[in-house]
């Protein structure tokens, strides 16, 4: 394999990393007032990611810097061709982010149900906008020969992109929900699962919808098996769900995840981004690269590196592996 | 405006706002770490009630450190494409390695910091911290190492009309690099050991006269916090000078601007302050208090040596770069027109007096709540903890201008041309920019700024609280849990 098909790979591993981690964060966050009836309740779920969403996140800034060192026209194409999108998503995480951490710092009602809808609100947009960026990415844009966006602002919201859009959050929610039932106990737990096992079917229509529009145009036969195989962990983990078993089933859904970007990233190469103008204007995984030389050097620290952080945000999983519940919230203390 | 104008501007917004935060982040939390060093080793609780405090005010910082960093990143694809495709083979290298060597190690080991507290057993816990303090190092790091290759391009040579990296080694022991690291990790703790200095300062004083159970915490802190800001402040100036002298070889109209030099002189002096119009960009009319032959000194470690003037410097640059920019309809109205070489004489001039006085005016304070709080003394005059307080803004200003200092001393370039190394890497800032709307950029600029100015007063907000509420704010009382353990020791 070339170093730039490996580098392709990477890439899509680091998206695929973000969908799956950052998946159930954001899923988490869009359930809050939905599955959260009183204030301990929601910070029962806050806290369910409490640890871990902020290294989640840093998925998404090691997929878009790896991209910018191994195909800098890839991110630099993308990246100012979807500028508005983008643009939503920054603003949103950048207030959720903080909402996470201010929450609590402040005891007033108010105060809580303000940053509230700053999580929730910054729980629905960014995977929008992920999903938007990736279908975009898949679907093409009209690039020319620069491989600048041709045409308005808008440019990257049509139909398709939509679909993958909805795609995305389809997928956070039930992932969110069925990681709430892994990590919660008691009536908050119970009240995950069924939503679950209810959301999951319509839920997860965007996604499936967008899977055979991608396969329909440019798919081969084994990614129609990846998209099988979606398929199947898909029902899979709506069953898991409700014979109660919460763990399988969130293992599940991860593989649907993980089948569905192989199939649409599969269908892309050996493109990056295409170009609906013509072919000739396409981003492809050996024009858009970078020279040999820094791909060899970003193969080895990303042979180094990327092990390790699979090892110790693992270790992260495992050290607040418990279940928690309205029991294990300690009363608010403020200044 | 055109796209050009407000990418920059946006630019310049969003890297000094998230540069409030870095510092503070980078400075506190090593020391912090080292407050919870301090408690593991000798079980003092003071210790612990440091760790504690200075701990919450560090989250509520880093919250915004790290949204507003994501931003820095994105926005070489959205605001500067042309910059990104050109140098991404070499650029990027060091950015990526940033996300995968520091970042990870920094959000997940703050992770378990914050809620391990009962979860890990106490090393573990201290060794989170030091991860999680060392990884904001070395993110610096690789950040500095970027933009260092910018202020002066190694290890790269031209292929097919785009720098090619050659030698990653080359790119990360940058000279550039290894001069500007030590530098701005100590601009960063010079800055949290005004926080320390400032906010022990006030809370000591407030306890002046009660035996405060608590006193110890801010005494200890003041120590720390003074120490700390004089030893930065030897070492931004041992550093700030090599940087000097490598920029009088690397790029000499940064330096001769910032000392708005237009005649080559020989003996060159150093001027102090200026009175009259820098702005003017012949820079005639201006009058300066020198210091004979000190330009000299700090450029080439000679009293007698030659400094170039900005006028010599412009031949000299457009018989290197052109006179003109090139006739290309990407660079919009700027297409043919003459290159100016000159960066803008004010901000370049100021800039450079800001860093250095402000820079001086912190480790001052460090200085003299150290002799005030020798022996066991405590400060009982109201000008002092209203002095600490107010020079806690000090080096937040000084890192602000040396930054605003740095980065527009440089143009017109984006990438500065190496004179005596790589040939032929180099790229106007006008060539980098992205062929968008200006609409879009507007958006941005004003979406971005106006929620960084919310999100700024909430900070300051929060701070303050956390800051007035003291030890009893971040410790809470005792609780009877009545099956035992049953709570977590952190929760959002």
């Amino acid at each position: 394999m070339s170093l730039e098909t490996i580098w392709f790979c990477v890439i899509v591993l680091f998206w695929l990393g973000y969908l799956f981690l950052e998946g159930f964060d954001f899923g988490v966050g869009m359930l809050l007032p939905v599955l959260g009836r009183d204030d301990t309740e929601r910070r029962v779920l806050i806290n369910t990611i409490g640890p871990v969403w902020d290294g989640n996140e840093v998925w998404l800034i090691v997929a878009a810097g790896a991209m910018f060192a191994a195909f800098p026209s890839w991110y630099a194409s993308l990246f100012s061709a979807a500028y508005l999108p983008l643009l939503l998503v920054l603003l949103a995480l950048i207030g959720r982010g903080v909402a996470f951490e201010y929450r609590g710092k402040v005891d007033s009602a108010r105060w809580r149900r303000n940053w509230d809808r700053v999580i929730v609100i910054g729980s629905w947009i960014p995977p929008l906008g992920v999903g938007l960026l990736l279908t975009t990415t898949v679907l093409g844009l009209p690039l020319d020969a620069h491989g600048n966006r041709v045409g308005g602002a808008f440019e990257a919201v049509r139909w398709d992109t939509l679909l993958g859009a909805l795609a995305v959050v389809g997928f956070a929610l039930v992932h969110g929900a069925a990681f709430l039932a892994l990590k919660t106990a008691g009536e908050l737990r119970e009240r995950a699962r069924v939503f679950a096992v209810r959301a999951l079917p319509v839920a997860l229509l965007p996604l499936f919808g967008l899977l055979v529009v991608v396969q329909w145009r440019e798919g081969a036969l084994w990614t129609l098996v990846a998209l099988l195989v979606a398929a199947v962990a898909a029902v899979s983990a709506w069953r898991k769900l409700v014979a109660d078993r919460d763990g399988q089933a969130f293992a599940a859904l991860g593989v649907t995840i993980a089948a569905a970007v192989v199939t649409l990233f599969g269908a892309l190469y050996p493109d990056v981004l295409p170009s609906t103008l013509g072919a000739a204007n396409s981003l492809t995984v050996v024009n858009a690269a970078s020279s040999p030389y820094t791909l060899t050097v970003m193969t080895w620290v990303g042979a180094f590196g990327a092990p390790a952080v699979l090892v110790y945000q693992g270790w992260t999983y495992w050290v607040f592996r418990k279940r928690i519940s309205t029991a294990h919230i300690p009363p608010v203390h403020t200044p | 405006m055109d796209v050009l104008q407000l990418a920059r501007w946006q630019f310049g917004i969003t890297t000094v706002y998230h540069f409030l935060m870095v510092p503070l982040t980078i400075g506190l939390s090593v020391l912090v770490a080292g407050m919870q060093t301090a408690w593991v080793r000798t079980g003092e609780p003071r210790y612990y009630k440091m760790t504690k405090f200075w701990g919450k005010l560090l989250l509520v910082n880093f919250a915004m450190g790290v949204v507003t960093g994501i931003v820095q990143e994105f926005q070489f694809g959205m605001n500067w494409n042309a910059y990104s495709r050109f140098v991404g083979d070499v650029f990027g290298a060091p950015l990526a390695m940033e996300g995968l060597v520091a970042f990870f190690v920094e959000s997940t080991f703050l992770g378990l910091w914050i809620f391990g507290w009962d979860r890990l057993p106490k090393k573990v816990h201290l060794a989170c911290a030091w991860a999680f303090s060392l990884a904001t190092i070395a993110s610096a790091y690789f950040i500095l190492a970027a933009n260092s290759w910018m202020q002066h391009p190694v290890g790269a040579e031209i292929v097919n009309g785009k720098p090619t990296l050659r030698s990653i080694w080359a790119v990360l022991t940058n000279n550039t690099a290894l001069a500007a690291i030590p530098h701005t990790i100590a601009g960063a703790f010079s800055v949290a050991a005004a926080f320390l200095v400032g906010i022990g300062g006030w809370h000591l004083w407030r306890k002046r006269r009660s035996d405060d159970e608590h006193r110890s915490v801010w005494r200890s802190s003041i120590r720390l916090g003074g120490w700390t800001g004089i030893i930065a402040f030897a070492v931004l100036a041992i550093t700030g000078d090599t940087q000097g002298k490598l920029m009088f070889e690397q790029q000499p109209m940064k330096m001769a601007s910032a000392e708005a030099l237009c005649h080559t002189e020989q003996p060159a002096s150093f001027s102090i302050v200026a009175i009259g119009d820098v702005t003017a960009q012949n820079c005639e009319d201006v009058k300066t208090f020198n210091v004979p032959a000190l330009l000299s000194f700090l450029a080439h470690n000679d009293f007698r040596t030659e400094v170039k003037g900005v006028e010599d410097l412009v031949t000299q640059y457009q018989a290197h770069y052109g006179t003109n920019y090139p006739d290309d309809p990407a660079l919009g109205e700027l297409a043919g027109k003459p290159i100016d070489y000159v960066p803008n004489l004010a901000v370049t001039y100021w800039g450079f007096r800001i860093m250095i006085g402000f820079g001086a005016i912190s480790a001052g304070t460090g200085l003299l709540a150290l002799w005030l709080t020798r022996r066991g003394r405590i400060p009982d005059t109201k000008w002092f903890p209203r002095l600490a307080l107010l020079s806690i803004a000090t080096p937040f200003i000084g890192n602000s201008a040396g930054w605003i200092f740095t980065e527009m001393g440089r143009q017109p370039f984006v990438v500065v041309p190496n004179p005596s190394g790589v040939d032929g890497v180099w790229m106007f800032t006008a060539q980098a920019v992205s062929r968008i709307s200006t609409g879009e950029v507007w958006t941005s600029l004003l979406a971005l700024t106006s929620l960084y100015a919310v999100l700024g007063v909430v900070e300051v907000f929060l701070m303050r609280r956390y800051v007035r509420g003291g030890i009893d704010g971040v410790i809470p009382p005792e609780q009877n849990d009545e099956e035992g353990k049953k709570t977590l020791a952190f929760a959002y």
